[in-house]
């Protein structure tokens, strides 16, 4: 069941809606004008953990590989642990945050959304046209928005069966193991490829691009510094394919239970039809879920444990969410409009039961999903950009690199 | 010699160009800032080592460049300076007091605190030792050629000293000292900068001549004056750096006497110099809009119109923060009426006016 308008389903008055909309404007000035010093300088201090973590780790293998083996065996899995939490804060509150544009006001071009690149194997141009637009601006829209199952999974019972998908708990496995890889691929829409609606000198391109970053890391994790740890060349490539797997996992995790737990719901395309400023926050709270931890495990997290403030504002600075959240909060019990989180298990329990129970067809299995509206069965691709609506700006932005000359 | 530090130079390139392997997707620089925050070319950046007060509203800034500087503006020229408040950079320019010294480790600035200048102010009386700065290449056509001309006037008014003192500076240090009038008016002798080394730089240099004017006594220098006090001004190549209303009145009266080809103004504010364009239509293809604006209207200023997120620095031209490429159309240079008119060119956003409709990459 998904929801094809939400001010019908939250049984809101269009007075209501703008209120709530002009609530939300409110939090979102304040937060603008409270940014300063001390912003700044948490990212920069997150920035250099971060790097000083990264460089640490390195080293440790390089360094303790004349060592004998009861020496340089803690050294070398205290290093690949240190790299993969090093790869994991890059990915989520450094890289995924920047790109938002979310430190853009610092006018600084080191840590701005046009220049940044992270540590993973999507390049960065392909991920904010992928993320920053399709997914923060379609939010959980059947049809619209890839990250529903990411054109791999069925992730929603309204994604039509088909016998392929009983392999999905292996798929899934599969995908949150080879995270990173999984997240290259994505923007050229697997979807679209199948059906032979893709553009093929826009996926020539896109392939070069993904080819090369892809290329680079894999040079760096498993070739050059192997190379550099002389005989411990096999330990250093098991190390870095930990980190790199410890990263996958986490991100994979932290990424599902943005939008899979049972109270994200999914929506219409008749939802975006004329879908005012106001309507649209309604639609990123109903359609994400946040999840409770500790103050290391939200940093860890790159603060997506507030997925809901984050969809709310995707380019506000995510050191504030966690201020932000109690407000947020009381004003979704004011107005009756449910407000999804809970502990990080829970809510990952949630996704696996509905990657096991999805694999099957609807008639074998129960929705554990809150009822919404009427059953609807959708196919599945993306919207070419003319059909689309115009992009929201404070999504972050998107260009496109290689332009043939006019 | 210069072939040993290019290829010097080249297979420090050639390293670094190596190490990228290690740290993409970042820069080695990005690891090197860790030990020492100048370890970077990635961006021109330096450390303010010294605040040195000047008069009671004006100090010079002591920076020690970083990576990637090279120590040879000419002297006059002015550096863009970016420094942080609250968290936020501010671009603005400021002309270099000292001599350009290839061997040299650090560059002066004077900035004289303006009432309204909140960067000004922040720079004469709030800026630490040690805070890092982003700099800017150097810039401007106010500079003194090398050999300089045989007779030479300044008109300076209050900080306007400032690039005319690296020019001096450069003569004394060059040994070249010709001979040189200098006109330098302020208020009051307190707020006079670098009254004491200019008449250390005169028991120096017998040639060099200062004239001290002092506004509150003395009045608004006239121009009508200057017969009296430099006889020879006509033949004299001129420099002249103030206030708006004193270059304005020196480029008048300078006209009348038609020698404008031997006067140099600096002004430090933006120059339309160029005509401007017939405007157009400015589309923004990433922010999915666009705007019809006149041909006084900055393409910086028309994307702020239309609310897309422009990055901005000192908006003069400057600092070339503001660079995007321009996918398609014609864009002019409001300095030099230039047109760009390539596709996929950079285009500098705040100095730029459309020519017909364009297309940005933003």
């Amino acid at each position: 069941m998904a929801i094809a308008d939400v001010a019908e389903y939250l049984h809101l008055t269009p007075e209501d809606v703008e209120e709530i909309g002009r609530e939300f404007d409110a939090i979102r000035e304040r937060v603008e004008r409270a940014r300063g010093e001390k912003d700044a300088a948490y990212i920069r201090r997150v920035i250099k953990t971060q790097r000083w973590m990264a460089a640490a780790a390195r080293i440790g293998m390089i360094v303790s590989a004349p060592l004998d083996a009861k020496a340089r065996r803690p050294i070398v899995a205290a290093s690949a642990a240190t790299l993969g939490f090093a790869k994991i804060l890059e990915n989520m509150e450094i890289g995924h945050n920047v790109m938002h544009g979310q430190w853009d006001w610092m006018n600084d071009p080191e840590i701005h959304s046009s220049s940044w690149e992270w540590d993973t194997a999507q390049p960065a141009e392909q991920w904010k046209h992928s993320h920053n637009y399709i997914h923060h601006q379609f939010t959980n829209v059947l049809g619209v928005d890839n990250d529903i199952g990411y054109g791999v999974l069925r992730m929603a019972r309204e994604q039509k069966w088909h016998p392929v998908y009983l392999g999905q708990p292996v798929f899934n496995a599969l995908l949150a193991g080879l995270f990173q890889w999984g997240v290259a691929l994505h923007d050229l829409d697997l979807e679209a490829i199948r059906k032979g609606k893709k553009d093929p000198k826009e996926m020539k391109r896109q392939l070069k691009q993904i080819g090369l970053k892809g290329r680079n890391q894999a040079f760096k994790d498993y070739v050059l510094y192997p190379a550099l740890s002389g005989k411990q060349w096999k330990s250093t490539i098991k190390a870095n394919a930990t980190a790199n797997f410890m990263r996958n996992l986490w991100a994979y995790m932290i990424i599902f239970c943005g939008h899979f737990p049972d109270g994200a719901l999914h929506f219409t395309e008749e939802e975006l039809d004329e879908e005012t400023r106001a309507e649209w926050y309604l639609r990123q709270i109903l359609g994400t879920a946040n999840f409770e931890g500790g103050k290391l495990l939200h940093i860890m997290s790159g603060n997506l444990g507030y997925q809901i403030e984050h969809h709310l504002f995707p380019d506000l600075v995510s050191n504030h969410y966690a201020e932000i959240s109690p407000e947020v909060r009381a004003l979704c019990e004011r107005y009756g409009i449910p407000y999804t989180s809970g502990p990080l298990h829970r809510q990952y329990g949630q996704v696996l039961r509905t990657v096991m129970k999805l694999s099957l067809p609807n008639k074998f299995t129960q929705d554990d999903r809150p009822p919404t509206g009427p059953e609807v069965t959708i196919g599945h691709g993306r919207k070419l950009q003319e059909d689309r609506q115009e992009r929201r700006r404070e999504l972050g932005a998107w260009s496109r690199t290689e332009r043939s000359p006019a | 010699m210069a072939g040993v530090t290019s290829e010097r130079a080249l297979s420090w390139e050639r390293i670094r160009k190596t190490a990228d392997k290690l740290t993409t997707p970042l820069l080695p620089d990005d690891y090197l800032t860790l030990l020492n925050p100048l370890w970077s070319s990635r961006e021109l950046r330096g450390r303010v080592e010294q605040v040195i007060p000047e008069t009671d509203d004006a100090a010079t800034l002591v920076i020690r460049p970083g990576w990637g500087w090279h120590y040879d503006h000419r002297p006059g020229q002015f550096v863009g300076i970016g420094v942080q408040i609250d968290g936020r950079f501010h671009w603005r320019s400021y002309s270099v007091s000292s001599p350009p010294k290839k061997s040299g480790r650090t560059l002066s600035i004077t900035v004289r605190a303006m009432p309204e200048g909140f960067l000004s102010s922040h720079l004469v009386n709030g800026l630490e030792p040690g805070t890092i700065v982003r700099l800017a290449t150097p810039s401007g056509d106010f500079v003194l050629p090398d050999p300089p001309p045989a007779k030479s006037l300044f008109l300076v008014g209050g900080s306007g000293i400032t690039p005319v003192m690296a020019m001096l500076r450069t003569l004394d240090r060059r040994g070249t000292m010709s001979d040189v009038v200098v006109h330098y008016a302020s208020t009051t002798p307190e707020r006079m900068i670098f009254r004491d080394e200019l008449v250390t730089l005169h028991e120096k240099h017998p040639s060099l001549t200062v004239h001290q004017w002092f506004s509150d006594e003395q009045g608004i220098f006239e121009l009508a004056q200057l017969d009296a006090v430099v006889p020879d001004w006509r033949k004299r190549e001129t420099w002249a750096c103030g206030p708006a209303p004193m270059l304005d009145a020196i480029d008048g009266h300078w006209k009348a006497a038609d020698l404008e080809d031997r006067l140099h103004l600096e002004r430090f504010s933006l120059q339309l110099g160029g005509d401007g364009g017939e405007g157009g239509t400015v589309s923004f293809q990433n922010s999915l809009k666009e705007i019809e604006v006149d041909g006084a209207t900055t393409v910086l200023e028309a994307g702020e119109q239309a609310g897309v997120g422009m990055p901005y620095g000192c908006r003069v031209g400057i600092c070339h923060t503001c660079t995007v490429t321009k996918i398609s159309g014609t864009v002019r240079d409001l300095r030099s009426g230039d047109d760009y008119d390539q596709p996929n060119e950079q285009v500098q956003t705040c100095v730029t006016v459309p020519v017909g409709a364009c297309v940005l990459d933003i």
